[in-house]
């Protein structure tokens, strides 16, 4: 049953050393806040896994959290590259990064089958790309029915999966709206599930019938961080701060102003700061 | 009298053209975006466009900077989950045109979009494959839209990300794929389609003021033309005004760096 806590004991109880985590998010209600506070509790050796890896993965890479990455398109969308993650391939820095790669198709279909308790998924997938030959986990079944050859990859059972979401009710029950991603089937497959979210109510109040809400029972703890998804987005708060990420281009590109902008903004500050960041962008506009 | 316009516009608006009102499109970021939002704003209001964030029959006023921007959400027709997305829409056979970009280009259409130079120690990390591989081959056809280039247009890619004629002829039949695959390639010097027998992408229509010359100088492999080659109609001024517009409109929207 999901327990209400502040954000920095729901890192401490829930997130260690050496998990497999997946901070879920497509673009939509990207788990800023929690991944801050995952880098202020230095967490090590973590295998991060998600679909489209961007800014906040780029820091936890950036300052050396994880050992291994599990993705299907690591980029800053419409911007460019992410440097931090590029430095780790490239040149080891801060220190090298494994990485296991899939198509968006295959990690949708790992989730869904972590969610289903099922050991592996099964796709129409990878057919004449390199990435079986990089990637030795991607196997194919021969389908009992047709004979057709088909893609398969290990379920993603992740030891905990972190989400934003847009609100909690009293009893820890979190509803999401909007664009989705594998946010549910990320929360369903894992072990462990550390959900922030913009705010709690008493009651979810009109919604429609089909929404879609993960039982209380389904999550390890709630954290309520206003803003938490910043500079991505939380539909019906916040747009997405979209120059941020064209500045972000800039800070990353070399160590020195990644590690200050870090320090200044990340080491230095409270999950407060992301609420002001929110009230700032909003008064500006 | 033609007005005056960029290589990049006549690259997009040619791209867009080739887009019909009855398609269903699955749409990347960046490029592919704006020619599919464009046709929509033009000759083809009636166009369903699919991003791969789930949204379906979205009409966005301004172009997303990432797939899944609130804007896409709010307009569109619904919002499904993204594994129903690439299960029931793209591998279920949904979408008649899959549009994409790329990094690097061979001759039959293969896109690499994962690394320049060797797997484990790449000169350059690129994002991945997101979800092209399978859009390369679950899709009715593929038109792709890159501007040309000697580092982009290779005889040999460092990595296939995904599918296009593979290594030509029946290739993509005998891998057992049953979609057409790259059946338009659209640059800022011209446009590709395949040769109906050896599937090499084969210059069909020039655009106005581009030489062969230039096509070739900008390209890693021997060019080759068809028979008959068009040359391409320039943009309109209503095509023009519609793309500068809708770039205008999504820079606001986007805000400038600070």
């Amino acid at each position: 049953m999901a327990r209400v806590l502040p954000l920095a004991e729901a890192v401490e109880a829930i997130v260690r050393d050496g998990d497999s985590v997946a901070m879920e998010g497509f673009t939509h209600l990207i788990p800023h806040a929690a991944g801050h506070e995952i880098i202020r509790q230095s967490r090590k050796h973590l295998t991060l896994i998600r679909m489209t890896p961007d800014i906040l993965y780029d820091q936890l890479i950036g300052m050396g959290c994880a050992d291994r990455l599990v993705f299907s398109w690591g980029g800053n969308p419409g911007v460019g590259s992410l440097y931090r993650l590029r430095d780790a391939v490239e040149n080891g820095w801060p220190h090298r990064l494994e990485v296991e790669e899939h198509s968006h198709a295959a990690m949708a279909n790992a989730y869904e089958a972590g969610a289903a308790g099922l050991p592996f998924a099964v796709l129409r997938g990878y057919i004449g790309t390199d990435l079986p030959k990089v990637n030795p986990r991607i196997k194919s079944v021969t389908c009992p029915y047709t004979g057709e050859v088909l893609a398969t990859v290990p379920a993603h059972r992740p030891d905990v999966a972190v989400i934003h979401a847009l609100k909690a009710d009293r009893e820890g029950n979190v509803l999401l709206e909007g664009i989705l991603g594998v946010q549910k089937e990320a929360v369903l497959a894992a072990e462990r599930a550390l959900v922030t979210v913009e705010e709690v109510v008493d009651d979810f109040g009109p919604r429609s019938l089909n929404a879609c809400i993960l039982p209380a029972w389904t999550v390890s703890a709630v954290a309520v961080v206003p803003g938490g998804a910043f500079p991505s987005y939380a539909q019906g708060y916040y747009k997405r701060f979209n120059a941020f990420y064209k500045e972000w281009d800039g800070i990353a590109r070399e160590r020195d102003t990644f590690l200050a902008w870090m320090k200044e903004n990340v080491l230095t500050k409270t999950p407060d700061a992301f609420a002001a960041r929110v009230r700032a962008l909003q008064a500006a506009e | 009298m033609t007005p005056d316009y960029k290589p990049n516009e006549i690259m997009t608006i040619t791209a867009a053209r080739a887009l019909k009102n009855e398609d269903v499109v699955f749409v990347g970021i960046g490029m592919p975006s704006a020619a599919a939002n464009l046709a929509r704003l033009t000759h083809a209001p009636g166009i369903t466009l699919i991003y791969e964030s789930g949204t379906l029959a979205t009409r966005p006023s301004v172009l997303p900077l990432s797939i899944g921007d609130g804007e896409l959400c709010e307009t569109a027709l619904t919002t499904v989950s993204v594994p129903e997305m690439f299960r029931y829409w793209l591998q279920g056979g949904r979408v008649s045109v899959g549009f994409l970009g790329g990094a690097q280009i061979d001759k039959f259409a293969n896109l690499n979009t994962t690394v320049v130079g060797p797997y484990d120690k790449p000169k350059v990390r690129l994002p991945g494959g997101g979800g092209a591989p399978e859009i390369a081959t679950s899709c009715g056809e593929i038109f792709i839209i890159m501007a040309q280039s000697k580092r982009g247009f290779v005889g040999k890619l460092d990595f296939v990300t995904s599918l296009g004629h593979g290594e030509g002829g029946r290739h993509r039949e005998k891998l057992g794929v049953k979609t057409r695959g790259p059946t338009r390639l659209v640059t800022d010097l011209c446009v590709f389609e395949p040769d109906p027998e050896t599937r090499e992408m084969t210059v069909v229509s020039i655009h106005p003021g581009i030489t062969r010359e230039q096509i070739q100088d900008n390209t890693g492999w021997t060019v080759r033309y068809a028979a008959k080659v068009a040359e391409t109609a320039p943009p309109t001024a209503s095509e023009l005004a519609a793309l500068r517009e809708l770039h205008a409109r999504t820079a606001r929207a986007h805000g400038a760096a600070a």
